[in-house]
């Protein structure tokens, strides 16, 4: 099958896809797999152990990784689940809003934090935070992921809703729904691949973030980012291999389901 | 129009976008209970006409009225018809079943009446047996049937179909013309149809109206508008015609004698205001000559080239003058109709009525 013109025929080509995969996933393969390693020692392998998941959960440091976790997965859950819903508002409006004044100036309002240096964000919204009175803790961290996570949402969701035809609600419209059945019944179903995958990046997205999170969580509120980040500076010990290989399954199966769901309907 | 008996009254319907003009004072009557159609080019109007009796565009100025009753300014949920969409837009989520149940449950109906009135609907399209499928996983012309059921499910008053057979194939397109005629008799619904496919309106409809740039052509039956059209658009876009500068020697009130540019004389029924003098425009169809070899008669050409057709063949016959003939010979059992060969003289014999004079 290689035609010519065909990639494969490029020389070095195949140097530059092996250089490319090694670069990727090797750290992340040395991880998981010295993550089941009977040593104390990071680089030394003495046996295969699942004492470093123990470790995480029964450990010495399992209490702080415990409340971390608890934190990391709320905070995703509710930031990915507002932003969610404010980001499929928010392309309901801009696709089928029809053309109004600013309707440029709005996607670009909402796609711009994508491209805004992450540091830029998490500087101006402690800043945010202090000009406001907020104190920081729980809930600032909340607020500033259910922000951040909005363009994540969005993007999928715009995507799969120009993909839809206005035929469609004016279909369910023909056929006695009010704009809100049409919504409700036609639309929302329709779209719901996109809101699935909009979810999924946005709990990803909420879950692993670092630097917002570091500048805006109050003193003593940890979320897994951060609890791994304070326990490294005291030195890397296999335990927070153990804890990045589960989140690194966690994050496959994210995009997983996301595949399958998107996977799923375009064949039906 | 209170009071009204037809199913469709449009009065001095206007639609403007900005400062284009897409629909130009249109009023016509669709009568209850007849299979209605508005013929024309793509971006005549007749899209846009549906779409505001249906509600999906606002009437800039106008009114419908639906059994007497105004409509142009309510929502579509609020308005008794129902429209078959040219790509169907069956909702994809849901099943054959429920799409058809769909605009029953809208209106209030229980589920278990939705349930059996949608097996009625899809045992009248033939489709009962694919009631679980999903959309996609029938064929077009399947699918052209479920959102046949779908909108005809809630009993709608008129039907609306916008080019509903234009991405089918040759063949099921012309099986799904009967079957459209005859469900609209079995059911009794009030059929409007949108098309620009001449042939598609001919072979369906009780009346046709054909549009052309925002205005109404011509109302009337497909036999009245193919005979008898108005203008040389219509002439010229329903069927095949040949059109002709003429100049109006004698005119009474019936009949008109024009003379060809070329000199040569020809009658016609008399319209409105043919004075004599008037420069006028003559439509025969290629039907309504006949070729026989040339024996003295002016009537007579050159024949240029003949095409065959199929069903039959069309030959190009010049006259003196250059006036261009096309001649459609009927491809019958052979030796009873005489094909002459391209630079054979023939005569042209134009039958009796065949002439048309046209307003323009």
């Amino acid at each position: 099958m290689s035609a010519r013109g065909d990639v494969r025929t490029y020389s070095g080509f195949r140097a530059m896809t092996l250089v490319c995969l090694v670069v990727l996933y090797s750290p992340l393969i040395i991880v998981t797999v010295y993550s089941f390693n009977a040593s104390r020692s990071i680089t030394v392998w003495e046996g295969l152990s699942l004492q470093w998941y123990a470790d995480v959960f029964w450990g010495p440091e399992s209490g702080k990784f415990k409340q971390a976790a608890i934190n990391s997965f709320s905070i995703a859950l509710i930031a990915a689940t507002m932003s969610t819903a404010i980001a499929t508002s928010a392309a309901t409006g801009i696709v089928r809003g029809g053309r109004f004044r600013l309707r440029t100036a709005s996607l670009g309002l909402i796609s711009l934090p994508l491209m805004v240096p992450e540091i830029v964000t998490a500087v101006a919204t402690l800043i945010f935070f202090n000009f406001i009175g907020f104190t920081r803790g729980y809930l600032t961290i909340l607020v500033a992921h259910i922000a951040f996570c909005i363009p994540f949402a969005y993007l999928p969701i715009q995507a799969r809703m120009q993909g839809i035809e206005d035929t469609f609600e004016q279909a369910a419209q023909d056929l006695y729904a009010t704009k809100a059945q049409a919504f409700r019944r036609v639309l929302l179903p329709m779209m719901m691949p996109g809101i699935i995958a909009g979810f999924l990046l946005a709990f990803i997205v909420s879950l692993d973030d670092f630097i917002i999170t570091n500048f805006v969580k109050g003193a003593g509120v940890e979320t897994l980012p951060t609890a791994i980040f304070g326990s490294v500076k005291q030195g890397i010990k296999p335990n927070i291999m153990a804890i990045s290989t589960m989140l690194l399954v966690v994050s496959i199966a994210m995009v997983t389901i996301s595949y399958v769901v998107s996977k799923k309907d375009s064949s039906t | 129009m209170p009071g009204s008996r037809n199913a469709i009254d449009v009065c001095n319907a206007v639609k403007r976008y900005g400062s284009f003009t897409a629909l130009q004072s249109i009023t016509l009557s669709i009568r209850d209970n007849e299979f209605f159609t508005l013929l024309g080019p793509s971006g005549c109007g007749k899209t846009t006409l549906l779409r505001m009796i249906a509600g999906f565009e606002e009437v800039t100025e106008g009114e419908i009225f639906l059994f007497g009753d105004e409509i142009e300014n309510l929502p579509p949920h609020q308005r008794p018809v129902n429209t078959v969409f040219q790509n169907y837009a069956l909702f994809p989520h849901m099943t054959i079943e429920q799409n058809v149940m769909f605009g029953l449950e809208m209106r209030g109906s229980s589920k278990d009446a939705a349930r059996r009135k949608a097996g009625e609907m899809l045992e009248l399209v033939q489709l009962a047996q694919f009631s679980a499928r999903k959309p996609s996983q029938l064929s077009g012309g399947q699918q052209q049937r479920v959102a046949l059921a779908r909108a005809l499910a809630p009993e709608p008053k008129v039907l609306l179909l916008d080019e509903p057979l234009s991405a089918l194939d040759l063949k099921l397109r012309q099986a799904m013309r009967s079957e459209l005629k005859s469900i609209q008799r079995e059911t009794g619904i009030t059929f409007t149809f949108v098309t620009h496919d001449q042939e598609e309106a001919l072979t369906m409809s009780d009346r046709i109206a054909v549009m052309s740039a925002g205005r109404l052509q011509q109302l009337g039956e497909a036999r009245d508008i193919y005979e008898r059209p108005v203008n040389r658009f219509v002439a010229d876009f329903i069927g095949e015609t040949n059109l002709l500068d003429a100049r109006v020697e004698a005119a009474d009130a019936s009949v008109a004698t024009c003379r060809l540019a070329n000199g040569l004389t020809l009658d016609c029924d008399a319209i409105g205001n043919a004075r004599p003098g008037a420069d006028v425009h003559l439509s025969i169809r290629p039907e309504r000559m006949t070729l026989a070899a040339a024996n003295g008669d002016p009537w007579q050409g050159t024949v240029r080239e003949n095409i065959f057709v199929g069903t039959d063949v069309q030959t190009v016959v010049q006259l003196q003058g250059g006036i261009e003939l096309t001649v459609r010979t009927q491809n019958s059992a052979a030796g009873v109709a005489t094909i002459f060969d391209p630079g054979t003289d023939v005569a042209v014999d134009v039958e009796a009525g065949a002439a048309r004079m046209l307003e323009d």
